[in-house]
């Protein structure tokens, strides 16, 4: 191997190739490829159930996959899985934690296990603690702990050995609004040293932490990018709304008969006799006086009319459908 | 390096799991009935028996621990694998099989505390007569065995279901079945061709051998076997969760 590729493999923080996973004659992963540099914040996207969550169980070994590799800065997961288990704190889905047990007893169970030298448990849990602001419920039973604190002691657990990578899955599930602005601030600020992949159906909250993207979708990769890129994509596409009295499957013909519509749809009702419709121009058009005009000459009359530009939200669903 | 290394691991998943039975009102109650059902059982047939001897307390022990085994061992994985706690515990860089093996020392070491607890009994005894001291160090080295096979079996159950009813009931049942194979009344029930491989079989009829005070190798190698056997499905089983 050279020098050369040596170098970068190392930049690749984790390095994912045509990962397959069948349960059964489930295919949940269907060849998917990424990787992650290092330093990087990645932002796993997509619906429930489209895989997100078994990657990151494949990357942690916590499941083997059934076909492809898995390199983790350089060692294949399958073959040195404590070697790589070591450089990666684990967020599982849903925060799963020893309810009897206090947080102060968990996460020195936690070093412990990690192999943190003795002399400096205590030093290591107390940052731990600082970063993750767990300073008010530090002697309480995990039981009692509101779902915010849950996580927050999750997340403790997950840099207690300073790992060079963070796996979160869905870190910010189920909390409140000023609790998520927590978490996402604390992602941010350990994304600093770190690198990080971590999962949510919520578009835009990897536009706000993640450097990068991708979008998976019944297990493959549909989408993948800095969020600007993402929406880039579909920049120059405009959406239209427009609301027209007249017959609806004559309009929708007409319509689409248009030069230059890409799209036309039924998007909702008013009555009988209105209904509104979505049009996607073809892309640098702009449709709306040809439109305007087509729509009065057929003799049908304009109740309303707007245009807006695609959001990421739209980008994620029409990638996701 | 490598093997303290394992040691380092399994002692400290240990330490959590002996810690976690004390951390539970489980292991107050458990100490609690072991001691009332033990002595009570006990003392209702000494004074009539009239005999200072700890013969009919070993022969009390593998019944009271059908049902404790299992109330040890039913959460110890079914509980992991519900809350989830199972993906944070094998995503350590720890081997499965040292997990396994911290769950059954851990289980073992507590009851070994609850039997010398209950240790009041045979110092009772051995002040009103004279106690032999090989049935007692074979009764308490069987109830150690006997003990431990029925936790690994226990353990092994509970890796199976995230259900800690299911495992409890199961358990019970298994350790029932594994204990009375051997007993008289089951060997002589069955035909004769059986009737050996039935008494090796039976966890019960090593255990009586033991505690009239015979140590040999060949019942410490059975219990040991049997231990060992069912850890070592144990770790299948959790090696088979991909």
């Amino acid at each position: 191997m050279s020098i050369l590729r040596v170098t970068s493999y190392c930049l690749r923080m984790i390095e994912i190739k045509n990962l397959t996973k069948k349960l059964g004659d489930n295919t949940i992963l269907d060849n998917i490829s990424f990787s992650v540099k290092k330093g990087e914040i990645l932002g796993f996207l997509g619906p429930n159930g489209a895989g997100k969550t078994t990657t990151m169980k494949i990357i942690t070994s916590f499941w083997s996959a059934t076909e492809g590799s898995v390199l983790v800065d350089g060692l294949e997961v399958k073959d040195n899985s404590l070697k790589t288990r070591k450089k990666i704190g684990y967020l599982p889905e849903n925060v799963p934690l020893y309810d009897d047990m206090k947080v102060s007893e968990y996460l020195k169970f936690a070093a412990e296990i990690r192999k943190i030298p003795k002399e400096k448990i205590k030093e290591r849990i107390k940052e731990a603690v600082a970063s993750c602001g767990l300073k008010d419920v530090y002697d309480r039973p995990i039981d009692e702990l509101s779902k915010g604190y849950r996580q927050r002691t999750g997340l403790a657990q997950a840099i207690i050995h300073d790992p060079e990578i963070l796996i979160l899955d869905e870190p910010t599930t189920g909390l409140d609004p000023n609790q998520i602005a927590e978490i996402r601030e604390l992602i941010k600020n350990l994304g600093k040293e770190k690198t990080v992949i971590f999962s949510t159906h919520i578009l835009a909250e990897a536009a706000a932490i993640c450097d990068r993207a991708v979008i998976v979708n019944k297990g493959k990769i549909v989408g993948e990018g800095t969020p600007d890129e993402l929406s880039r994509r579909f920049a120059g596409k405009d959406l239209i709304y427009v609301k027209i009295k007249g017959p609806r499957e004559a309009i929708l013909e007409k319509i689409r008969a248009m030069e230059n519509v890409g799209r036309a749809e039924l998007k909702d009702r008013e009555s009988d006799e209105i209904y509104g419709y979505e049009i996607e121009p073809k892309p640098g058009v702009d449709l709306r006086e040809y439109l305007s005009m087509t729509i009065m000459n057929s003799g049908w009359s304009i109740l309303e009319f707007s245009k807006k530009s695609i959001s990421l939200e739209d980008v994620f669903r029409e990638l996701t459908k | 390096m490598f093997k303290s290394d394992s040691v380092r691991n399994i002692y400290i998943l240990f330490k959590k799991e002996l810690w976690s039975y004390f951390n539970s009102p489980i292991a107050y109650i458990f100490i609690a009935v072991f001691l009332i059902a033990g002595n009570w059982l006990y003392f209702n047939s000494f004074f009539l028996a009239g005999q200072a001897s700890m013969r009919n307390y070993f022969s009390l022990l593998p019944w009271m621990f059908l049902f404790l085994a299992p109330a040890l061992t039913m959460r110890l994985w079914a509980e992991e694998r519900k809350t989830g706690t199972i993906e944070f515990l094998l995503t350590l860089p720890i081997k499965d099989s040292e997990a396994v093996l911290a769950k059954f020392f851990g289980a073992l070491a507590f009851l070994m505390i609850t039997l010398l607890l209950s240790a009041s009994l045979p110092i009772t005894i051995a002040f009103i007569g004279n106690i032999d001291p090989g049935p007692m160090i074979g009764g308490y080295l069987g109830a150690l065995l006997l003990g431990g096979s029925y936790l690994a079996l226990g353990l092994f159950i509970s890796s199976l279901t995230r259900n800690q009813i299911i495992a409890f009931v199961l358990s019970l049942a298994a350790c029932f079945a594994a204990f009375i194979v051997g007993a008289d009344f089951a060997v002589s029930g069955a035909p004769k061709i059986l009737q050996p491989a039935m008494r090796f079989l039976g966890l019960g009829s090593h255990f009586y051998n033991i505690t009239k005070g015979v140590i040999d190798t060949r019942d410490i190698l059975y219990y040991l076997s049997f231990i060992f056997l069912f850890l070592w499905l144990n770790v299948r089983v959790i090696e088979e969760r991909k």
